[in-house]
């Protein structure tokens, strides 16, 4: 059992951080790497990308959006509830290097995971500049974090309710056209991805993105998380989760992503009636 | 046949009472239901006690087939699970699940003139009585030796090394990957061929003697296999099977629709996403299914398919018939509910709509020309016969191969030309000092008992590590 020490809620309780009890994994984990919890004996394998790792206390922390049945009822856990199951540290580490200047671009929960893996490229040397967005200033995450473990955040909303108006890649697009920028980290829903890899290809500048297709096990053995990365077939949960943004095909990721959409709905819509009644 | 006089009338082999094909098909509970004690001692009673016996011999782990089957006769249920236990730590599952045909049964003397006896029923039949009636005693164990053992994977391999060892009065820890014990045995082979039940339980008597088992533990991943000796363990057991999908290859592999085996038979089994939405975890329904490949597992995914409602369920097979791997039994079962076999038959191309899901798939049909290198006729191409079959689900069942997470983590340990851990046959050591590896990831996907053969063979040479040294 994988005990839950701290709880918060964010984004207006649809984003929900867990910090869990996890000494092994804490102690192995790299920026980039995942865990797939299980609340419970029925529950499903649900992979998460590691936001922080405490490995003097032994903790993992995991930030998600509540989307269907699965992560419905990971937020029903409170402190001192435990995960049935935690597996990890899974899928290949960030490769951290000192390049010169970096950029991270995070959208939605994806900053949670872009937070470790910025602190790594500011802590090796690097100048990073971080962009995040959300659609509207209530949904945006780790403003702060970001800030510390970046040396400038720009932060942009749909909306315009809270920084520019805009996507993050107009934001990206100025840093781009400004500066000489070596590296590109994008981490955030598909199509944030697709856009940011497009224009960073036109600048030539290399770009890595974190992917998160369906998976089951996270060890290779079943290869429900392919995906189609230079005209090849690789499995993410070895071979990634981490990617050369410029060659992946994220029409089938998208595509793909929806493989039980039918059911996932159906499923979260009668656990909801059923929590509520 | 006229009977001489004096003659015993001949018993026939006693036919495995099973649910009818027509109830089967909608449940996943098993499908023979197992012998009365009756029906166990008649068939018991066929045996012919030969002085050389040839089922012996055909057996991996050579099970003393005459001695636990008179036992049965005799009516010493316990005398026959203790004789089949001294070879045999699973015989629950091996009754179920092991190639009698080609092993035991495939070597008796009667099989030559008629119905070899029926090895695996009484197997499982002394087994079965074992779990409902027996005391559930401990084996004995030796005094505690100190040494300390770490056996990767829970499948049959590392469960037998488990039994053995502490029995011989070794600490052993069991590390899995998966949150569940029993590999392939819970993952794999469905709930309807093997109920979980069985294995739960055996792994609880491990456990009752006192083996530490932690699951989610990926070695290679949360600890490496180093690290492991860093923890004060004295040898090292790599049971972690052949888990790498085999795909074909084609265009639009990726098609929603398309899953390996190891996928859909994981999600169903390990997940059980047959009960969805009861649980959590779903699975793709399929109203027209094609499973590649013929060997076991095709035979447990098109049957999990048809449970789970299908119109219709098609076996894809690239040879003919006498080449499925599959154990008769499953096919002979598969048959009976309503699978179709497509032999001869090799899909070439998968066909999607817009929103990329699979709507059919291509094939070319096949002759058979020359033998290749496994002696089997090797499958040609019929130029000009390419045809569509529409289907909505694709299970890809044609093998697999080395999984490398452990051992891209281990530059250590030597691998032979496809990834599979070299290892001696006789002792299972590897080239690494205190390391022994056993079952599919030595061998390549094969089986059940012929991965508790070598845990057996490996957990002796252990035991000798342990008490003399490398
Ligand atoms: C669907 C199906 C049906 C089959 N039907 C039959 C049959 O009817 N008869 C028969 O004789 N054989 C059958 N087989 C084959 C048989 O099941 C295997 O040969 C046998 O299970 C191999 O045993 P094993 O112990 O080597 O490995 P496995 O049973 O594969 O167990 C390996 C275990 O190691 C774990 N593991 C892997 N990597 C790691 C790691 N890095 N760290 C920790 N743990 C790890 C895995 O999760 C797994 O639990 C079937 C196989 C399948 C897939
Ligand atoms: S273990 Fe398998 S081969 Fe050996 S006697 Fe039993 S059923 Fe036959
Ligand atoms: S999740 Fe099964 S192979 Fe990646």
């Amino acid at each position: 059992m994988f005990k839950i020490v701290r709880r918060e809620e964010m984004a207006q309780g649809t984003v929900i951080l867990n910090e869990i009890e996890a000494p092994l994994i804490a102690k192995k984990a790299n920026p980039g790497q995942f865990v797939i919890l299980k609340a419970h004996e029925d529950g499903e394998r649900i992979p998460l990308t590691m936001a922080d790792t405490d490995p003097e206390k032994g903790t993992i922390t995991i930030i998600y959006m509540v989307v269907g049945k699965s992560t419905a009822h990971f937020r029903d856990l409170a402190v001192g509830d435990a995960y049935q199951d935690v597996i990890g540290p899974l899928g290949k580490a960030t490769h951290i290097e000192n390049v010169g200047k970096v950029v991270c671009v995070g959208g939605g929960t994806g900053v949670a995971v872009l937070h470790p893996i910025t602190r790594a490229m500011k802590a090796a040397g690097n100048d990073v500049t971080c962009i995040i967005g959300a659609r509207t200033k209530e949904l945006l995450i780790l403003e702060e974090q970001m800030k510390s473990a970046s040396h400038d955040l720009r932060i942009c909303t749909d909306d315009g309710s809270y920084g520019r108006k805009g996507f993050v890649t107009e934001a990206l697009k100025e840093v781009l056209d400004d500066e000489t920028v070596n590296q590109v980290v994008a981490i955030g829903p598909v199509p944030m991805m697709k856009f940011v890899s497009k224009l960073t290809k036109e600048y030539k500048v290399p770009t890595m993105v974190s992917l998160n297709p369906i998976m089951v096990d996270g060890t290779g053995m079943c290869g429900g998380c392919r995906v189609t990365v230079g005209n090849k077939t690789r499995f993410a949960c070895v071979d990634g989760p981490e990617f050369d943004g410029h060659l992946v095909d994220y029409d089938e990721l998208m595509l793909r992503l929806q493989a039980y959409g039918k059911e996932e709905k159906e499923c979260y819509e009668e656990y909801c009636t059923l929590r509520d009644a | 046949m006229a009977k001489r006089p004096g003659q015993k009338e001949k018993t026939p082999r006693q036919a495995m009472p099973e649910q009818p094909a027509d109830v089967r098909k909608h449940n996943f509970e098993e499908v023979p239901t197992g012998y009365t004690i009756e029906l166990a001692q008649a068939e018991a009673s066929r045996c012919l006690q030969c002085k050389k016996p040839s089922c012996v011999a055909g057996c991996p782990v050579s099970v003393d087939i005459p001695g636990f089957i008179s036992l049965i006769t005799m009516g010493d249920f316990t005398g026959a699970i203790r004789n089949l236990w001294s070879k045999n730590a699973l015989p629950a599952v091996c009754g179920r699940v092991c190639p009698q045909e080609i092993q035991c049964e495939g070597r008796c003397i009667l099989a030559r003139k008629g119905e070899a006896v029926a090895v695996g029923n009484l197997e499982r039949f002394a087994a079965d009585y074992e779990r409902a009636y027996g005391s559930g005693a401990l084996p004995p164990k030796a005094p505690a030796t100190g040494k300390r053992v770490a056996v990767v994977g829970s499948g049959p391999s590392g469960l037998t090394v488990a039994g053995d060892l502490i029995a011989k009065g070794h600490e052993v820890t069991i590390l899995e990957a998966f949150h569940k014990p029993g590999g392939v045995l819970v993952y794999g082979i469905p709930e309807f061929r093997l109920p979980k039940e069985i294995v739960a339980q055996e792994v609880n008597f491990l456990e009752r003697q006192g083996v530490n088992l932690e699951c989610n533990q990926v070695v290679g991943r949360t600890m490496t296999l180093d690290e492991l000796f860093e923890q004060n363990f004295d040898a090292v057991y790599l049971g972690v099977g052949a888990g790498l999908p085999r795909f074909m290859n084609i265009p639009g592999e990726n098609l929603i629709g398309i899953l390996s085996a190891n996928e859909y038979l994981t999600r169903a089994n390990l997940m059980k996403a047959y009960k969805y939405p009861e649980v959590d975890t779903p699975i793709p329904i399929g109203k027209s299914v094609c499973v590649l490949g013929a060997g076991n597992v095709a035979m447990d995914a098109a049957r999990t398919a048809m449970r789970l409602g299908a119109d219709n369920v098609r076996i894809v097979y690239r040879r003919s018939e006498d080449e499925m791997p599959a154990r008769k039994a499953e096919i002979h079962h598969a048959r009976e509910e309503g699978i179709e076999f497509h032999l001869l038959t090799n899909p070439i191309n998968y066909i999607g709509d817009e929103i990329g899901r699979l709507t059919g798939m291509e094939c070319l049909k096949m002759e058979l020309g020359e033998p290749d290198e496994s002696g089997r006729r090797r499958p040609v191409p019929i130029e000009g016969s390419a045809f569509l079959i529409a289907c909505d689900l694709v299970i890809v069942a044609v093998g697999s191969g080395a999984n490398p997470l452990l051992t891209q983590s281990t530059p250590d340990l030597t691998l032979n030309q496809w990834g599979y851990i070299s290892a001696d046959p006789e002792t299972g050591k590897t080239t690494k000092r205190g390391v022994w590896a056993g079952g599919d990831i030595v061998t390549g996907a094969a089986t059940v008992i012929l991965a508790m053969g070598a845990g057996r063979k490996a957990a002796d040479s252990i035991h000798d590590y342990l008490t003399w040294g490398w």
